[in-house]
Order: C-alpha cells, then sequence, then structure tokens
C-alpha cells in the first residue's frame, strides 16, 4: 500500500508562512492534483514530500510509514522536474537508467526497465542520443521514463507540462493519462493549469495563501465549490458571483422563486457557472444586459450585468444574441452555487 | 545592414587585430629568430648553450614539480571552495570577496609577503620559538633545505592563485540548474555520486578554463619564485630573466622564452584533448 498521509505539514520563510498546517491523504493508486496559482504553497509541498524541502513541523507518512526524516533516496519516490532535469551529458538510455544503476541493480533488470520504460514512453528510437538533440516534448518523455524505470511507489510531478507548447501538451495530458493508468502508480501533480488537473485528476486539492481550499473530484470541485475563491479559479469563464437580496428566505430571479439555506441574513452570493443557464422571455427570466456577444463557433460568450454585477454566461451557438441586448435567463437551479458574503464560503447545496 | 556592408564587421575588427599584430605577433617573431639564429644566420648554438648550462635541467624540472604540485590542488580546493559556498545563502557575496583578495596583489607583492612570514626572522620562526618549538631562528628558505623551499613556493603559489580558478569554477557550477543535483539526489545518488556522475561532467568547460589558464600561469612562474628562493630555486622564467639581466645574453633568454611558449600550448592541446568538450552534451 503506497497511501500518502499528509498530516498537519507547516512550513514558514522567516515571518512567511506559505504552508499554514496541511493536511490531507491520498489513496494507493490515486491521482492527485495540487492546483493553485503561483506562490500558494503546492511546489513547496511537493518538494517537502520528496525531501528537497524541510518542513517546519508536521509529518508525512508513505504507506503508513514516516518518511520526514528520510533523505529523498530512502522515500521510495519518483520526480518529474518542470524543466525536465534530464541529464544533458548522458544519453537517454543512461539517463532512464540513472535510478536503477543508484539502486545497484544487475544490467539486465537494468536493460528490461529501461525498454519497458521507454516502451510505454515511445521512446525506444532515441535511447543512443543525447537530450540536447531532442525536442522538449521528447525530454519530458525521458523524464518520465526515467521515473517510471524505478517502478517508485509514489510519482511526484511538478508542473511537467507547463515547458511545452500547447498542442504538445494536450497530447501529452492525454498519453500521461494512459501511462499512468496502466501504471497504477499513486501520483501527486502540481500544477497552475486547471484544465491538465480537472483532465487527469481523480481529485484536485485546490490550494490558495498556503492553505488547501478543497479537496474533491473535479466535477464536484467545479459545480460545487467551496469557497469564492476556488469557483473563480476553477472553470473557464470563472464562476459569477452576483450579489442578491434575501427575502423570506427566498430570492427572487424574474419569475421563479429561489429557496436559500436558512441561516442567512438579508443578502446572499449566488454562485453561478456560466453555462448554468438558458435563455427565457422576461419578465419570466432575469435581467441580464449584455455588453459584448462573442460568438466562439461551439458557444456564444456573453459579458454583461446581473444586478450590474458583472458576469459571464455561455450560450448555445445557436442563439443571436447581439452586444447591448437586455435579454432573460433562466438559471439551472441545480446547479447554483450559495455562498456567504461575509466569509466567502459555501453552503451545502439546497434541495429544490 | 551588415548583409548589404560585408566589410564592416572586418572594419570593427580590425584595430584590434592591428594592435595584437604590432605588439605580440612581430616580437613573437623576433623572439623566435632571436633564439634561432647566431650572428644573422640560422643556428640550435643558443639552444645548445641553454640545454647545457648547470640550470638548465633543474630549472625543468622545478618547474614541471612545481606546476604538477600547485595545479591539482589550486583545482581541489577550489571546486570544494565553489562548492561550499553554493550551499551559503546570506553573505555569500561578501564570502566571495574575501576569497578573491588575493586576486588583486601582485605576484612579487604576494612573495614579499610569505617571504615576511618565513624568512629567519619572519613571523613563522617568531611563532615557533614562543611556542617553544625551536631554540633558535631556523632556515626554511636556504639551498640546504631544498624541501621546504619548495613546500613554501607552493604554499605561497596555492595561495595566492586559487581565487582565479575558484572563480571560474563558482561561474560554472552557477550554470549548473540545482534541479539536477535534486533529480539525482532523488533518484539515489549520495553526494559524492552527485559530484562525481553529475556536477563534474556538467562544469567540464569551467573546468577546462580554469586548467589551461592555471596551467600556463603556473609555467610562467617567476615572481614568487624569485622572492623566496632567489637562484636557489630555478624556474624557467627565473632562467630566462637571469640570462637576460645577468649575462645580458637575450639570446639563450629568447630560447627559454620559446621554450615556455612550447610547453604552454602543449599544456593546453592536451587539455583540450583530453577535456574535450562536447557542445551536445552540455546543458
Amino acid at each position: 500500500m503506497a497511501n500518502i498521509v499528509i498530516d498537519r505539514i507547516r512550513k514558514s520563510f522567516g515571518a512567511f508562512q506559505a504552508l499554514k498546517e496541511i493536511s490531507l491523504t491520498i489513496n494507493d493508486g490515486e491521482f492527485v492534483s495540487l492546483l493553485g496559482p503561483s506562490g500558494c504553497g503546492k511546489t513547496t509541498l511537493l518538494r517537502i514530500i520528496a525531501g528537497l524541502e524541510t518542513s517546519t513541523s508536521g509529518d508525512v507518512r508513505i504507506g503508513d510509514r514516516s518518511i520526514i526524516g528520510l533523505a529523498p533516496k530512502d522515500r521510495g519516490l519518483a520526480m518529474v522536474f518542470q524543466n525536465y532535469a534530464v541529464f544533458p551529458h548522458m544519453t537517454v538510455y543512461e539517463n532512464v537508467a540513472f535510478g536503477l544503476r543508484m539502486q545497484k541493480a544487475d544490467d539486465a533488470r537494468v536493460k528490461a526497465q529501461v525498454e519497458k520504460a521507454a516502451g510505454l514512453l515511445h521512446i525506444e528510437p532515441y535511447l543512443d542520443r543525447y537530450p540536447n538533440k531532442l525536442s522538449g516534448g521528447q525530454r519530458q518523455r525521458v523524464a518520465v521514463a526515467r521515473a517510471l524505470a524505478v517502478e517508485p511507489k509514489v510519482l511526484l510531478m511538478d508542473e511537467p507540462l507547463s515547458n511545452l507548447d500547447a498542442l504538445l501538451r494536450l497530447e501529452m495530458r492525454t498519453e500521461l493519462k494512459t501511462v499512468l493508468q496502466s501504471a497504477g502508480t499513486t501520483t501527486i501533480y502540481v500544477t497552475h493549469d486547471q484544465t491538465e488537473a480537472m483532465g487527469l485528476s481523480d481529485r484536485i486539492a485546490v490550494m490558495h495563501n498556503g492553505v488547501v481550499e478543497q479537496v474533491g473530484h473535479p466535477v464536484e470541485i467545479y459545480n460545487h465549490p467551496a469557497t469564492r475563491f476556488v469557483g473563480g479559479f476553477i472553470g473557464n469563464p470563472p464562476m459569477n458571483f452576483i450579489k442578491v437580496p434575501v427575502s423570506n428566505g427566498q430570492v427572487v430571479a424574474g419569475a421563479e422563486q429561489l429557496a436559500v439555506p436558512e441561516d442567512v441574513g438579508n443578502e446572499i452570493v449566488l454562485g453561478l457557472r456560466g453555462e448554468a443557464v438558458e435563455l427565457a422571455p422576461l419578465p419570466q427570466g432575469i435581467e441580464m444586459k449584455v455588453r459584448v456577444a462573442e460568438p466562439m463557433g461551439s458557444h456564444l460568450l456573453l459579458t454583461g450585468s446581473i444586478h450590474d454585477q458583472p458576469v459571464r454566461v455561455i450560450l448555445p451557438a445557436s442563439e443571436t444574441v447581439k452586444s447591448g441586448d437586455t435579454i432573460g435567463l433562466k438559471l439551472d437551479r441545480k446547479r447554483i452555487t450559495w455562498l456567504s458574503p461575509e466569509s466567502g464560503k459555501s453552503f451545502p447545496a439546497v434541495s429544490a | 545592414m551588415t548583409q548589404n556592408r560585408p566589410w564592416i564587421p572586418y572594419l570593427l575588427i580590425l584595430p584590434s587585430v592591428a594592435f595584437l599584430a604590432l605588439l605580440f605577433v612581430v616580437p613573437l617573431v623576433q623572439t623566435i629568430w632571436l633564439a634561432l639564429s647566431d650572428n644573422g644566420a640560422p643556428s640550435l648554438a643558443n639552444a645548445e648553450r641553454m640545454v647545457t648550462d648547470i640550470n638548465f635541467t633543474r630549472s625543468v624540472r622545478n618547474t614541471f614539480l612545481l606546476t604538477i604540485v600547485v595545479v591539482p590542488v589550486q583545482i581541489a580546493i577550489a571546486l570544494a571552495m565553489g562548492t561550499m559556498v553554493a550551499k551559503v545563502g546570506r553573505g555569500r557575496e561578501t564570502i566571495l570577496w574575501i576569497w578573491t583578495i588575493p586576486l588583486g596583489i601582485s605576484d612579487l607583492a604576494a612573495g614579499l609577503v610569505w617571504l615576511s612570514i618565513l624568512q629567519n626572522t619572519g613571523y613563522f620562526n617568531s611563532l615557533l620559538f614562543s611556542l617553544g618549538v625551536i631554540g633558535r631562528q631556523a632556515s626554511w628558505l636556504s639551498y640546504q633545505t631544498p624541501v621546504a623551499l619548495f613546500i613554501a613556493i607552493a604554499v605561497a603559489e596555492i595561495w595566492r592563485g586559487t581565487a582565479i580558478v575558484m572563480v571560474i569554477i563558482v561561474a560554472g557550477l552557477n550554470q549548473v540548474p540545482k534541479e539536477f543535483k535534486e533529480a539525482a539526489e532523488i533518484f539515489g545518488a549520495g553526494p559524492w555520486t552527485r559530484f562525481w556522475r553529475i556536477t563534474l561532467p556538467l562544469i567540464r568547460p569551467a573546468l577546462q578554463s580554469a586548467l589551461i589558464l592555471r596551467t600556463v600561469l603556473a609555467f610562467e612562474v617567476f615572481a614568487v619564485v624569485y622572492a623566496l628562493g632567489g637562484r636557489n630555486f630555478p624556474v624557467l622564467v627565473g632562467e630566462a630573466y637571469n640570462w637576460q639581466n645577468q649575462n645580458q645574453n637575450y639570446s639563450v633568454a629568447a630560447v627559454y622564452a620559446v621554450l615556455i611558449m612550447i610547453i604552454s600550448l602543449a599544456a593546453t592541446l592536451i587539455y583540450l584533448k583530453a577535456l574535450k568538450v562536447d557542445p551536445e552534451r552540455l546543458p
């Protein structure tokens, strides 16, 4: 069992608290992304797990064994770096073999493992070349193969795709998913790219200012963000937040009455995904003033305001809305997230 | 721009080429001619005179011995210094600044500093005397104590010349992204393996530059030796100096100069060959 338990990890750099008591459990074979903007502490957390950085306090256990005091090599993990860190003075073969050589594996095992990893990552044709002759994508494959060749219990990946161009990133993302699914390695993946995290992960831990704001399945995080930050960070366009008046425990949206959680004041924040709406005639729908309409081909993106607050919504490409129009929108009540205006935290979903 | 006027690059480098040709190539040709001619005709008489001189063999042996001892020690110390300072966060600049102080001291001044320490009435003897190790002044720099003299000169040279090696090596180490070492660490390489298998190969270009520079300079060693040992420890450049000034024989001095140049060129070629830097294998 190679489950990972991150137990109240703290890290301070002088007076600055990079990580404020992070706790997180990752199950055996699970793919978990640490997602957040730069400076949120995700890379620091990964480096603490790797043993490249020391934590101020807290514990990390892999398979019930505390690893916090161990040297990186004794932790049973492998890592893929953002800039690949493929050794330029060694051939691709020697790079992939590096971890096994360090473990003093015999030549037959080295050969077998290198060939297996090279096969998975499709780098057999380059085994006797030097990394400088390879493209960024090929170097990244070498880095992944080097990590998989040692059959690690845990694989750590630090923004492994961010140095690739957009097209290659998409291709590598799909391929990584295939490779890692078949390898079944417990993986922690650090990224600031929400589409990467959404596409690859079993679960996502969204981090912000040294705190895990929410852990959950990608769809759950997308539909029901725990905080305003999560809703705003995940999704493109980000979630809309509209402050609306509450009367008698209800919010009026056009002709509809929306029930809100009980213990709220006279205002609440309505969290609305841009695509959780459909066009409805006024006054049945809630009124939106469209400032800009952008036909994107696959959909129609509208930027404007509801209750004088900025919103972005998405309609099917077939709708004909023009810049300057005033339209009515029917909200999908199952996909509404209610948030506290004071704390920015969301209320548990209300049954409609 | 330059495609229309292809002569512009040549025009721009002309002054430096002319300057070097005038003040380097011309004297070089003159020196070689001076060395290999006698009364206006080509001759090996000067070379013969150099080789048969009583100090020739000693000066060759001393120069090589000094180089073989001093250069590896300097490289090793500089690598250690560079690796240590890489671990330092605050105060790194100050440490580097202090370490490079010897760079600003002329070699003759450095020789005199060590002379004031090691001469009969120097600080070293005072220290030994006050500790009761010696009863009266001991002599370290005379022809009767060749080993002590050699060690003194080597130490002074190491003290004086390591800074430049360290500067080059620190620059080389700075070029190596820390992820290489981290990756090696994660995949199981201990500190020594990381140093030998990752760091050293990656700073090969810097190592090559440092070795060439230091070796060439080591073959040209003179002022420190002259200050500490005088003629008790003949070296090649010292002999050239003696033939030129004491013996007023410019031709034999010229043969020495040519010999030193040949040795330096050979050493450089050997380093370039032995430490071949393949641009394909660099970060």
